[in-house]
């Protein structure tokens, strides 16, 4: 086993670990996290690539990483907004009772 | 040209603006409207009396006594139609006899009238007539007269109509217009073709008018059907008008029925003036009845047309005289003895010329409007009794109708010398006497002399003499008449002064005017042909004249002997007793009395084609034409019938059914859309994982 494959490895089970939370749970706030996770293995695989890649002197992969966590981060803000929001609407965060949006 | 020349249009203009003044004012005015009436025809009056003694002087001076005044009217493509007035001789004759005889009739009918609700109404119906009736003799074009005949045959219809709440007045009226309406579509045919022929309705127009040489020639050099000349086309058409107008066979019906009108009415409209008309409307076109063609222009009595016009007289002359002798109602035998007279004045016309004709006219305008006035005089003392079975004995009752009714009766029938009926009537006698053609339109106007004198004799008999049978029929006329009756006692009693005044005024001049048309002195025939006469009693040895005067005398006493001897030697026992004739000859005085069932004859005849016509045209309007159109409505229907079962049935159906599969489908697509977001992600999980694994079996291969 190469480190690629087990950097590779790491964050296909990080990215289950994320999708298994996302799905499963019915708080949001933990959906949230469960997303956060699925990004972070994302984030892990552009590092991985970019350090065992062809060009690891050019600083793309850790620049694509550090814009990513900054874009999740900007997003958990408004995500956690959201479902303050949606809080103080529906008096819940449990995502099976939020389904206004049902056709 | 002098003030009156230009200044006649007033003579009618003023009773027509009476008219139509009271047609405004409130049914209550009786008082205005009576005056307006009667002022309007005073002053009517006077201007004729100016246009009389205009055409004297001319007729003094030896000038011409013909002035005609045109304007024109109304333009069609580049002809102007013209209309205008003429004063000559015979239209001053007529305008003071109708509105002086008008002007008497208006002051009679304000007593005779004046228990009536529609007083005014009356009153404005009259000046309409008069107008009308002044106009139709002033006029100068055929146009304007045919105009005022209809304004006048309006008016007819309305006056007779005028207690349109009996039945039989209603279609008396009715029936008077509609028959008079047949001759008029006759002179509307006659009068367009005139104007096709001569480019003109005026009758003297300078030279051009269509009475005159230029016209004249040009309408005799030209033939029609069966060699007829086209001036005796027109003649003979303008002719049948006049014999609706003036109650000629075969168009006599409808004047007996107007009799249900109010007798002013009758006495003003189906005696003096109106049913004259005719009479009028052929002395005014008779150039064109008499125009003989040939090398030179002449005059002549025994044209086609005039033939026609003196046997039409001659038949009705005798015809309704018969009829006469079998009437009960007062004023229908007035009624058949107008008819009868109208035929002596058409006779008169044909065998003699204007002057016969109209001097007959204007005597007969002044007795029969005394005798009309005198009936309705009898009426109303006799509390609207009709019957002359009925009467009897009212010379006790009414000395002055009764002294004026045996002069009109007198005049009528032609006593001799003193009426002036005596010598209008020989003028007729005479000239038939002497025409060439035949000489039974004499011994036909003979025995209708014998006639008159007889049923004359009878009536007067019936009124005025024997015994009174007023009272046994009182009872139910009370009963049965409305309350006009009740206020008065239950004897007759004489009118008062506003009726018996008129009556007197009448009289007067019934016996008078037999004066001016003399064989010593026959002043009227040379006024209307424009010349001067003097006093010569040779005129009475001129050949046949005396002779005709002592035939005629001897008729006349025959007719009244034979009557008294048949009515008044022994008084009538009671009302119902049967006629003396009835008695004797009961089949032939039963014909006589319905008027040789003329009337029927129309009514199995003509109405009963009309009647058979129309339900024709009832039933193929119901069957054909409706049928028709039945059967295409229904094909309309079945078609719209079929494209509504398409609609509903194939594109509504197919339709529908797009719509629910497009509902389902939205439905089932709807049921994805959960609005769980967990589930939008589960398959997009799903979905990646199955992209992942297609990437892998892809490159494995």
């Amino acid at each position: 086993m190469t480190a690629l494959s087990s950097y590779l490895f790491i964050s296909a089970l990080l990215f289950a670990i994320g999708l298994a939370g996302a799905l499963t749970r019915r708080n949001a706030i933990l959906v949230l996290i469960g997303i956060e996770l699925m990004l972070n293995a994302g984030n892990l695989n552009f590092i991985a690539f970019w350090r065992f890649g062809p060009h690891p002197e050019a600083l793309t992969g850790i620049m694509f990483a550090i814009f990513s966590i900054g874009v999740a981060a900007a997003e958990a803000a408004v995500g956690l907004a959201l479902i303050i929001a949606v809080y103080r609407h529906y008096k819940t965060t449990d995502l099976d009772e939020i389904s206004s949006m049902r056709g | 040209m002098a003030w009156i020349v230009h200044n006649l249009w007033l003579i009618p203009a003023l009773p027509a603006l009476a008219a139509g003044l009271s047609a405004f004012a409130p049914r209550q005015s009786r008082k205005l409207a009576a005056s307006l009436a009667i002022g309007s025809m005073f002053l009517s009056l006077l201007l004729s009396l100016c246009a009389l003694t205009h055409v004297l002087r001319a007729v003094a001076q030896e000038i011409e006594t013909r002035q005609a005044f045109n304007f024109p009217w109304l333009q069609i493509g580049a002809d102007w139609l013209q209309l205008g007035w003429v004063l000559d001789p015979l239209t001053a004759v007529m305008v003071v006899m109708v509105s002086f005889v008008g002007l008497l009739i208006f002051i009679y009918s304000v007593g005779y009238m004046a228990h009536d609700e529609n007083f005014t109404r009356f009153f404005c119906f009259l000046s309409l007539f008069a107008g009308a009736m002044l106009g139709l003799v002033i006029a100068n074009s055929l146009l304007l007269l045919f105009i005022c005949w209809e304004i006048v045959g309006l008016t007819s219809y309305l006056l007779i109509g005028f207690w349109y709440q009996k039945p039989s007045a209603a279609a008396a009226a009715k029936k008077a217009f509609i028959t008079t309406r047949i001759g008029d579509l006759a002179f509307l045919l006659g009068m367009v073709w005139l104007y096709s022929q001569a480019g003109t309705l005026l009758f003297y127009d300078n030279g051009a008018g269509c009475l005159e040489q230029s016209v004249l020639i040009r309408l005799v050099a030209q033939t029609t059907a069966a060699g007829m000349t086209v001036s005796t086309g027109i003649a003979l058409l303008i002719f049948f008008g006049a014999v609706g107008k003036s109650g000629q066979v075969p168009l006599h019906v409808w004047l007996p029925d107007a009799m249900e009108g109010p007798t002013p009415v009758s006495a003003l409209i189906h005696a003096a003036t109106m049913v004259a008309a005719g009479v009028f409307l052929i002395a005014r076109i008779y150039p064109l009845m008499a125009v003989h063609g040939g090398a030179e222009l002449s005059f002549i009595h025994t044209t086609t047309a005039l033939r026609v016009v003196t046997w039409v007289g001659a038949i009705t002359a005798v015809f309704a005289a018969s009829i006469a002798v079998a009437q009960d109602d007062i004023k229908r035998i007035l009624a058949y003895s107008t008819i009868s007279q109208l035929g002596y004045m058409m006779i008169g016309l044909g065998v003699g010329g204007v002057a016969v004709g109209m001097f007959h006219l204007i005597t007969h305008a002044f007795f029969k409007a005394l005798l009309f006035m005198g009936a309705g005089s009898v009426i109303h003392g006799c509390h609207e009794e009709q019957n002359i079975r009925r009467m009897g004995d009212l010379r006790r009752f009414m000395p002055i109708t009764f002294a004026t009714y045996a002069i009109g009766m007198l005049a009528l029938c032609g006593f001799p010398l003193l009426f002036s009926g005596f010598w209008s009537k020989d003028a007729i006698l005479h000239a038939a006497s002497e025409w060439d053609v035949s000489k039974l339109p004499f011994y036909l106007a003979t025995v209708g002399v014998l006639l008159t004198a007889f049923y004359m004799t009878r009536q007067v008999l019936y009124v005025f003499f024997g015994k009174s049978h007023l009272s046994a029929s009182l009872g139910d006329s009370h009963s049965a008449s409305n309350t006009v009756a009740v206020h008065h006692s239950s004897t007759p009693h004489e009118s008062p002064t506003v009726m018996t005044l008129p009556l007197v005024i009448l009289a007067a001049l019934s016996i008078l005017l037999g004066l001016i048309g003399t064989p010593a002195w026959p002043w009227f025939t040379a006024f209307l042909s424009g010349q001067q006469t003097h006093f010569d009693l040779h005129g009475f040895a001129e050949n046949g004249v005396l002779a005709t005067m002592l035939l005629s005398t001897i008729v006349f006493l025959a007719g009244l002997a034979l009557g008294w001897w048949l009515y008044g030697r022994k008084s009538i026992e009671s009302s119902d007793t049967p006629d003396v004739l009835e008695q004797r000859q009961g089949k032939i005085f039963n014909v006589l009395r319905s008027g040789y069932f003329v009337d029927s004859l129309y009514q199995h005849t003509v109405i009963a084609f009309v009647t058979w016509s129309s339900r024709a045209c009832d039933w193929l309007d119901r069957w054909i034409w409706g049928g028709a159109v039945r059967i295409v409505s229904w094909l309309i229907v079945g078609f719209s019938w079929l494209s509504r079962s398409l609609d509903i049935f194939v594109v509504n159906r197919g339709f529908d059914q797009g719509c629910q599969n497009i509902s389902f489908g939205g439905q089932a697509l709807s049921r994805l859309q959960s609005g769980r977001t967990q589930s939008y992600l589960r398959i997009i999980g799903v979905a990646f994982a199955a992209f992942v694994l297609f990437l892998i079996w892809g490159h494995h291969r």
